[in-house]
This record gives C-alpha cells, structure tokens and sequence, in this order.
C-alpha cells in the first residue's frame, strides 16, 4: 500500500496540472486581445467608427462593416431562435419517439458538422439563387443562420430537459392544455438556458466569414444598406480582404488590428446584453 | 373487495350518501409490467380517503388514475372502470383537459412555478382567459384564504413564489389547486418533505377542505392517515389488501398484512 506522502503528493501534481490547464485558457483570451490592442488601438478613432471608407479602403472608416455585421447576426439570432425553439420543443416535449425522430436528431448533428463554407456555397445555391434574393443581407442572415440552428436547438433541448417534471405535472393538474403549459410555464423556465446558447450561437455568427462571403456581404459598398435585400459589407470580412488583397497591405496593418479590435467588441457588447437579459429574466424567476 | 363485504365491516355505518368515484376491476400497466391488479374502491365526497402502503405499492399509481395523470407516461395505460359521478373518466373520447379542472392535485414536493405568489395562483384562472383584474384579485385572495395563506401573505403578493417557507409553498399549491374550483383534491404525499409544524398546519387545511371536497390523500405517516382520513384503503403490491373506516381499520385491522404494515412490522 502506498503511503498517505505518496498519495497526497499525486494530488498536488494532478490538481497542479489541471489548474495550469484552466489558467492557459484565460491567459490564451489576454494574449489575444492584448497583441490585438497593441497593433489596432492607434487605428481606432470616432472618424474610423463612424466614416465610410476612403480610397479604396485605405483611410476612412468602417462604419458600413459594423452595421452590416450587427445586421448580419442579429438577422441570424431573429431567424434561428424562434426555429431553434420550437424545434427543440417539439423534440423535447411532444415528439413521439420512433424513427422520424431519430432522423431529425441524425440530421441536426449533422448540420453542426457541416463546415462553415459548405454553408456559404449552400447559402448562394438557395437562399441567393433559388429563391432569388441575390447577394443580400437577408440572405446572408439566412445563411448564418442555419448554420447557429444546431447550437440554439441543442442549448434550448438541454435548458427545457433541465426544467422540473413537476411543473408540467402542476400544470397540466390544474387542467392547462400541453400548449399552455409549454407557453406559460416551461419555456419561460427554460429560457435563460437556451439564451446562453444563443450567446454562443451570435458570437460564432458575428465573426464568420466563409458562409456571408458568397451570399451576404460584398468587398465595397459605397453607402450604407438601405433594405434587407442590399448588400453589406462585415467586419471579418473586411479584414480577410484587407490583409489579402488590399490595395496595400502593409499600409493598411493597422486598420486590419483595428477592425479586428471593433469585431471583438462588438461581440463582447453582444454578449454582455444577452448576460444581462439573461440575468434580469433569472431574477425575474428567482432561479 | 365487495359491497356486501364492506358493509359488514361496518363502513356504511353511518350512509356517506353516493359516491363520488366507483373504481371497478381497474387494471394498469407500465408497459408490460402490471402495476395495479383489479382494484375496486368507492371514495365518498366530503370525506377524506387516505391510500397507504410500502413503496412501491402503486398507490400513487393508482391516485393518479384518477386525474388520468399517467398519461403523461409513455406506455402507460389503464383497463377497467374509474367512474366520477358515474362517468367513466378511462373512456378515450373524454376530455382530459376538463377532467382536470374538476380534480386538483397537490404534489409530493412543493412545485409552485417560477412566478409570484399572485401569479402561480392566478394561474388556472388564466389559462381560462380570465382578463377581469377585479375577479381576478378577489379570487386569488379567496383560494389563498381556502388554504390558510392569506394573512401571511397578503403584503407581498408579488414577491417569487420561492421566497415562502416549504410548508406556504405547500399551501400556495393548495390555494393554486382551489383556484379553479375543483370537486375533488388529490393530494400526493402532501406532508412529506415538511417540517413537523408545517405539517399540522397541512392537516388542519385538510379538515377544513374537506367540508367541500373530496379529498384523497396518498400517506406514508400512519399517524397521519389515523389523524386526517375518515377511510383508509391499504395497497401492498398493486393490490388493494384492505379498505374500512380509519378507525376500525387501525384498532381492528382484519388482514395479517395490514396489521404488520400498520403496526410497523414491515414496511
């Protein structure tokens, strides 16, 4: 038998070992975004934030990439969540289980294993020209979303499978419709769990370049969208065109850290409202 | 067991008038697992009805026969005759939904919804499309009133429904059951997971509730089936073993099982 030292010592060195493992991860974020504000911040100015882009985008702005890339995920979150949900209430609550079913959930993992730019060809073969919409924020929105269904409906089928039995067992007691109690009780019970998912789902959306680079978002637009169906011009897109095939390259470095700098924040921002409604709606429930 | 064997047992003593369930030949199954063999029982109104037995008896199986709550469960199905005021509530076309509204139930655990105070009990009335705040207010402040909540908490109406002890909670389902002015109360285990003190207070409600209703009331506490019920029915492997007025059945048992149940012998 080994020895109390010996066994106490193996759990120094394992504990050790994981704990530098959870540190990598928060240093890997800071050594990120510290190269990137090193190289950006003297890019980013109220004139960058706000002006269009001059001479072929080697001064001025990016006001146009910012909205377009807001456009873009918020376009993505309003059509992947309503079908995320109900996809996942149906899966959830009231799918008989059988073979369907079993094909359903096949096809969703799929999906999320499905790479980003097979999605931008798939966008640009439907939504762009099947359904006639060109090469347009709605379509690019289309496209982004389907691609975040499979994280939105797993996060909402793991926040309603979370909510207790006993709730519908009350509900449906008191002589509630399965619908009712759905509506009423269980998804907004569930819904600070699939707004986590969601977070996750717009942050990926935002910084995605393959699946808008065919369908939604273009190399220059000389004004800002004005419907659903212009053009836009997006954030990390217009970095993976200024870093490759800018008129000058080198020049331009800053303004690719700076942008690179806007993409982040904005997603940050992003995330920091959906924690904060998340948290609101928590405390609303008192979960 | 049959009438004329009931009535020599004396339960008809003294004429409870008809009943409000007449449970005949009524079989269940998990699947292919039976849970509940030709169980026949007559549960009379405004009396209590306490269901006691070991675990797993089917006794809780068997109270939710009665609001057909098993039919959440996948693979469940019943055979057999549940008839409330002689209208069989096993029939296919019957409409559960309303079958539900004339039978409340109170679970084992405290399970009012994340919501306020106000809300968990407006809630049946909701769910009706009651839109009138004034009906609505008057009638939350009633069924908590039923269930002996009102005064302590009628300042914090909308305060989360979580922030009340165990035993309110417990009650603040009881007043969300009574909301919808039901016939019947199903209460599962109702005491369980509360404190001595809460309890009382539970069984007290029980006696006050059952003026009106027809309380039926699954226990694991003999002192508390012997305190609350007027008849208690003894359930030992699906099977309905014995069934009298409370008193007989826990000074004179007849059966050997429900004597050593009763008097802790197993259990």
């Amino acid at each position: 038998m080994k020895s109390i030292q010996s066994r106490l010592l193996k759990q120094k060195i394992m504990f050790g070992l994981f704990r530098s493992a959870a540190w990598l991860n928060g240093l890997a974020v800071l050594v990120v975004i510290y190269f990137i504000a090193a190289r950006g911040l003297s890019a980013i100015s109220f004139e960058f934030l706000t002006a269009m882009p001059l001479d072929s985008m080697t001064k001025g702005g990016i006001l146009p990439c910012i909205i377009g890339t807001f456009g873009l995920s918020v376009g993505a979150v309003l059509f992947a969540l309503p079908v995320g949900i109900a996809t996942a209430v149906y899966l959830n609550e009231y799918a008989k289980p059988g073979k369907l079913v079993d094909f359903i959930r096949f096809a969703i993992s799929n999906l999320a294993g499905v790479p980003s730019i097979v999605f931008g060809l798939f966008g640009l073969a439907f939504f762009c020209i099947m359904l006639h919409m060109g090469v347009s924020l709605l379509a690019g929105a289309l496209t982004l979303g389907v691609m975040s269904l499979p994280v939105i409906i797993g996060a909402s089928e793991e926040a309603l499978k979370a909510v207790p039995r006993t709730y519908r067992e009350a509900s449906m007691g008191i002589g509630a419709t399965q619908w009712q109690t759905i509506y009423r009780v269980v998804v907004p019970a569930a819904l600070p769990g699939i707004l986590t998912g969601t977070i996750l789902a717009l942050s990926r959306a935002a910084g995605e370049t393959a699946p808008i680079m065919f369908t939604g978002a273009v190399f220059f637009t000389p004004e800002l969208p004005r419907s659903i169906m212009s053009e836009v011009m997006a954030l990390p897109y217009h970095i993976y065109v200024l870093a490759t095939s800018g008129l000058d390259i080198e020049q331009t470095r800053p303004m690719q850290y700076g942008t690179s700098l806007v993409l982040i924040a904005l997603v940050l921002g992003m995330n920091l409202f959906a924690i904060i409604l998340r948290q609101k709606l928590r405390k609303k429930l008192n979960l | 067991m049959n009438r004329i064997e009931r009535s020599l047992t004396g339960i008809e003593e003294n004429d409870p008038g008809n009943p409000k369930f007449l449970i005949r030949n009524l079989q269940f199954y998990y699947e292919e697992v039976q849970a509940l063999f030709d169980i026949n029982l007559d549960i009379f109104p405004q009396k209590v009805t306490a269901l006691i037995g070991p675990s797993g008896c089917g006794k809780s199986t068997f109270l939710r026969c009665l609001n057909r709550m098993n039919d959440l469960i996948s693979g469940a199905r019943a055979q057999g005759e549940v008839l409330l005021d002689g209208e069989n509530i096993l029939s296919r076309q019957l409409d559960v939904v309303s079958l539900r509204r004339r039978i409340g139930m109170v679970f084992q655990k405290p399970n009012p919804f994340p919501k306020s105070i106000f809300e968990n009990v407006a809630y049946g009335l909701r769910i009706t499309g009651v839109k009138d705040k004034a009906y609505m207010a008057a009638h939350v402040e009633k069924s908590l009133k039923l269930a002996a909540l009102w005064d302590e908490v009628k300042d914090r109406l909308h305060a989360p429904a979580t922030s009340l002890s165990g035993g309110q909670q417990q009650r603040l389902c009881i007043a969300r059951a009574l909301a919808v002015e039901p016939e019947v109360l199903l209460m599962d285990e109702p005491a369980s997971a509360l404190d001595p003190i809460a309890t009382l207070k539970i069984e007290e409600l029980i006696h006050e509730l059952k003026q009106k209703y027809t309380i039926v009331i699954v226990t694991h506490n003999m002192q508390q089936a012997a305190r609350v019920s007027d008849t208690t029915a003894f359930f030992c492997m699906g099977k309905l073993i014995e069934v009298n007025s409370t008193d007989i059945m826990f000074t004179r048992p007849k059966d050997k099982q429900t004597e050593d149940y009763i008097t802790g012998r197993f259990g």
